[in-house]
């Protein structure tokens, strides 16, 4: 209970169950613009006097420079400078993210690459011209000269002794570890449990791949010294902040505007050096400069996702009870991290339990750089706390002999057991992996499947199941991630205009946070409007990431909202001559019970609180706007349960996805089709990761998949409908709701492995790596001696 | 060199470099943002329009190549009111799009689609659309929107599970 509700006033009570708005499939006010060519993208935002920058990357790994001339390229009409690091770099103030802290370790923090390069796609110079043809000719024209020198790219190789560093300023190539904690009796588990399982699986690097792809707008004036950036972010706040202390100035006069965004996945959280290099060369010529990153770009130099290694163990008793989980994981996190070292291994280690009860749990870790592209946080960057205990729990159930979907149901947490507290320390309150797990077995009927599969065996066909069973962390909350505010302001008109600090890069924040407001307001839904994405008139936030928009903005909306009604009241109370606790309100009116006609409405109150505050009685402020900030618990766990089929073709190495199973909880649905979308989202991104999607570079830190000829989406002749099954179970905030945002891409990549390991068991086939395109099956077919 | 296209019905003149993409031209010389440019390759679908009724990859298209044709934009489609079109409201009914940047390559692309079929089959969906990337809504609110704008209701299959109060 919020302090707004024991001020009086009847507040509506929606636990569980949907409301006039909330829990309803609204379509979204987003469409209609958007489907009409009516969204304004970063690249359609034009300012006269806007030039454009284009940038003269690093084709090699590693190595010193040894020419880097400019005199061509400035020559050229039409290119208006031509900026290297020795402009740029020493304007370059501090340049660490708040929600990564100041003391963690990062990368250089060098804006263009200054003496040598660490990666390919690294940004040695920008070219800043009358149009972007113009900029990349002058691009052609820079000529730079690399000495190559053997590029640091294996993670084992740069963790070892005398290791070579990618870079030698940070003195390490580990820039985060946790060290295994001492866990009492571990040893004595795994010495005398009845099967022990180790395994080490490979998640391959796979990217976020907005379809929009990076891009800004940078204004600088020099009257004022203030910066007017436009960008495609998910965080404007956090931007802003980043720009005034890269600038050396207060953040008032740092404006960050986000347009429409095309998608951002993780990627468009923090910026990068090319973006920085865009402000700086903006502030150097005094004109608005944009830049607006090419495919080739975001996909080779902007950032990488996943690659990651772990080693786990389980122990197991007779029974196929889990006793003990023990795991390392190495995180490939390139040459430039996002944010420090953009390690997700502190969620990936206490998380390790997921869906199970498992008495003892030890992990450690550490983060690595190469000489790649740095590493982002992708959608579910802490995946790996369900892709390998999931697959790994397929080991175990053939190595026992115990089918994967009882051993899950002898070792998963049930609702009776809650609340649950992990070896972690973590304590789960409202999950329900159990409930979930029998849906979704239901939904695929596993044990018709298992009898299609013994008959298509008989055939020669190899069709396979995956279950993937996942409890995950939505809305982390802790630092900068913590809180959330919103500003409602009622117009003196009667409608609303409900300012929250998101950037919404496809979420529909502008859809479900007007379903909760007008259901807690009690007004119409087209009377609310939502204002975002701008620093200048949004409260501070964090943005729109990590699952968090629902938990964080639908619950300071839900605050705010109560706020204003509370004000509303009063004020109505006063017109009607009615106690407050007499009223009611329904459709932007509010009534006294029991009493017809007499009513006054959303328009007359709020005439009453602007124009005629005369009416007022002292105690009683002119206005009706609230002001509020909601402080989230430090995680909201979501769960779900995913399960696949498909059918592998042992002849071509495809793989065939048959059918699609999620049965997800994430408390209460604002909007059951936005849900849906999330998790189909999410789904599509883990099936593509696992069979199509692969950023593969060449011996010498050459990437070979820079375009999508090479990297390879899922397309609609891929994916299958999937099918979704509901759990509303409560959650700890007054919403009632759960993330949804990460889940789909958390738990489809053990699903879709686990369905392939299962056709091809039969076969002698074992598959520890990903990604499972046909070249890589055919390869197990033939290590299996097929 | 001056290009000259019907672009939505209405006469479009400019002077371009023979270089510049038909998609350039529409966004910069027409002022019609709608067209996006996912990846400048032809690969994704985001910069489609009808070209003489055909749909087509404006990124792979140089606007001289365009003189004296016909281009439908994603802006040409919605009627002068801003009426959507049966195909743009079943993309909204459906939920067929997220972050709404692929979604006038794709709508132009599902237009085409039907104009040649009205009714496709399933597949003859999947297949007609694999020319378009989505990131956001893993292609299920578009299959169906897809489905329902050829007079099919949503997906094929449907539990219709009521939500599980745990």
């Amino acid at each position: 209970m919020t302090a707004v509700e024991d001020r009086g006033g009847p507040a509506p009570s929606l636990a569980g169950s949907a409301g006039r708005w909330l829990g309803q499939s609204i379509p979204r006010k987003e469409d209609p613009r958007l489907l009409a060519g009516r969204g304004r993208y970063i690249d359609d935002v034009v300012v006269p006097g806007m030039l454009h920058a284009a940038f003269v990357r690093s084709d090699v790994a590693r190595g010193r420079i040894t020419r880097l001339d400019t005199e061509a390229a400035r020559a050229l009409p039409g290119v208006r400078a031509v900026y290297t690091a020795a402009e740029l770099n020493p304007l370059v103030h501090e340049t660490w993210w708040s929600m990564a802290g100041k003391e963690a370790v990062y990368a250089p923090g060098v804006c263009l690459a200054d003496g040598d390069v660490r990666y390919v796609g690294d940004p040695v110079a920008i070219v800043v011209a009358d149009s972007r043809y113009l900029a990349e000719d002058g691009v052609d024209l820079v000529e730079l000269e690399v000495e190559a020198e053997t590029p640091v790219l294996d993670v084992d190789a740069a963790r070892a002794e005398g290791a070579t560093l990618v870079h030698p300023e940070v003195g390490t190539n580990i820039p985060s570890a946790i060290p295994a904690a001492e866990v009492p009796g571990l040893q004595e588990t795994f010495e005398t449990a009845d099967t022990v399982v180790s395994e080490t699986f490979v998640t391959h690097r796979y990217l976020p791949v907005p379809m929009e792809t990076r891009g800004l707008l940078a204004q600088w004036d020099p009257f004022t010294d203030e910066l007017d950036l436009w960008i495609a972010t998910q965080s404007a706040h956090e931007v802003r902040g980043f720009y005034a202390r890269l600038l050396g100035i207060p953040e008032s006069r740092v404006r960050i505007r986000t347009p429409d965004v095309g998608g951002g996945f993780g990627q468009k959280v923090f910026t990068l050096r090319d973006e920085w290099a865009t402000v700086l060369a903006a502030k150097l010529l005094g004109r608005p400069v944009k830049f607006i990153e090419d495919r080739q770009e975001n996909l080779v130099s902007s950032s990488s996702a996943r690659d990651d290694r772990m080693s786990m163990d389980v122990a197991v008793d007779g029974d196929g009870k889990f006793l003990a989980f023990r795991a390392e994981l190495v995180e490939n996190v390139g040459a430039y991290p996002y944010a420090a070292s953009a390690s997700a291994a502190a969620l990936v280690g206490m998380c390790l339990p997921g869906p199970y009860t498992v008495p003892a749990v030890q992990f450690s870790n550490a983060a690595v750089f190469t000489n790649t592209t740095g590493r982002a946080p992708y959608r579910g960057p802490f995946l790996m706390e369900t892709v390998v205990p999931e697959q790994i729990v397929d080991v175990v159930a053939r190595r026992i002999g115990v089918d994967p979907l009882e051993l899950r149901r002898r070792n998963v947490i049930q609702s009776s057991q809650l609340p649950y507290q992990l070896p972690t320390g973590l304590v789960y309150t409202d999950v329900t992996p159990a409930e979930t797990l029998d849906q979704a077995a239901e939904l695929i009927d596993y044990e018709a499947f298992r009898e299609e599969q013994a008959a298509a065996r008989e055939q020669g066909r190899h069709l396979g199941i995956g279950i993937s069973l996942c409890v995950e962390p939505s809305a982390i909350a802790f630092g900068a991630l913590s809180t959330e505010g919103a500003v409602l302001k009622m117009e003196s008109s009667g409608t609303f205009n409900l300012v929250l600090g998101s950037s919404s890069t496809g979420m529909s924040v502008e859809t479900t946070m007007r379903q909760v407001a007008a259901e807690y307001l009690g007004c119409d839904i087209d009377q609310v409007t939502v204002t975002q994405g701008d620093t200048a008139l949004t409260p501070y936030g964090a943005g729109t990431q990590g699952s968090r928009s629902a938990v964080l903005y639908g619950n300071v909306t839900r605050q705010v909202s109560l706020e204003v009604r509370d004000k509303i009241l009063r004020i109505a109370g006063h017109m009607l001559e009615a106690a407050v606790d007499d009223l009611e309100v329904e459709d932007g009116t509010v009534s006294v019970r029991g009493v017809p006609g007499a009513q006054v409405s959303f328009g007359q109150v709020a005439q009453t609180a602007y124009a005629g505050s005369a009416m007022l009685p002292p105690d009683l402020q002119a206005g009706v706007e609230a002001v509020t900030r909601f402080t989230a618990p430090m995680m909201t766990f979501v769960n779900a349960c995913h399960i696949c089929t498909v059918e592998v073709d042992t002849g071509t190495g495809q793989v065939r996805l048959l059918r699609y199973v999620v049965s997800e909880d994430c408390g209460q649905m604002i909007n059951p089709k936005v849900v849906e979308g999330q998790v189909a989202g999410g789904v599509v991104q883990g099936i593509g990761g696992v069979l199509y999607e692969s950023f593969v570079y060449d011996e010498v830190g050459n990437p070979l998949t820079g375009t999508f000829v090479d990297y390879l989406l899922p397309t609609t002749a891929e994916v299958p409908d999937i099918e979704y099954g509901h759990v509303e179970s409560g959650a700890s905030n007054a919403l009632n709701v759960k993330g949804v945002g990460e889940g789909g891409a958390v738990a489809s990549p053990a699903a879709v492995f686990n369905a392939v390991a299962d056709a091809l068991a039969p076969l002698g086939v074992e598959l520890r790596s990903t990604p499972l395109g046909p070249r890589q099956i055919l390869d197990a077919l033939a290590a299996a001696g097929l | 060199m001056t290009v000259s296209v019907t672009v939505n019905g209405e006469q479009r003149s400019a002077v371009v470099e023979p270089r510049k993409t038909l998609a350039d031209f529409l966004r910069q010389d027409c002022a019609l943002t709608g067209t996006h440019l996912g990846c400048e390759h032809g690969v994704c679908g985001a910069c489609t329009v009808l070209l003489d009724g055909q749909a087509t990859r404006s990124c792979l298209v140089f606007a001289v190549q365009a003189t004296g044709h016909e281009v439908t934009t994603v802006e040409g489609l919605t009627g002068p009111e801003g009426t959507l079109t049966p195909v743009q409201e079943a993309f909204r009914a459906e939920h067929g799009l997220q972050c709404g940047f692929c979604t006038p390559g794709f709508v132009v692309s599902a237009t085409a689609l039907l104009a040649e079929n009205p009714e496709p089959t399933d597949d003859e969906i999947r297949d007609g659309l694999s020319g378009n990337l989505c990131r956001c809504t893993g292609y299920q609110g578009i299959v169906n929107a897809v489905r329902r704008a050829c007079g099919r209701q949503g997906g094929v299959v449907a539990f219709d599970t009521e939500p599980v109060t745990a």
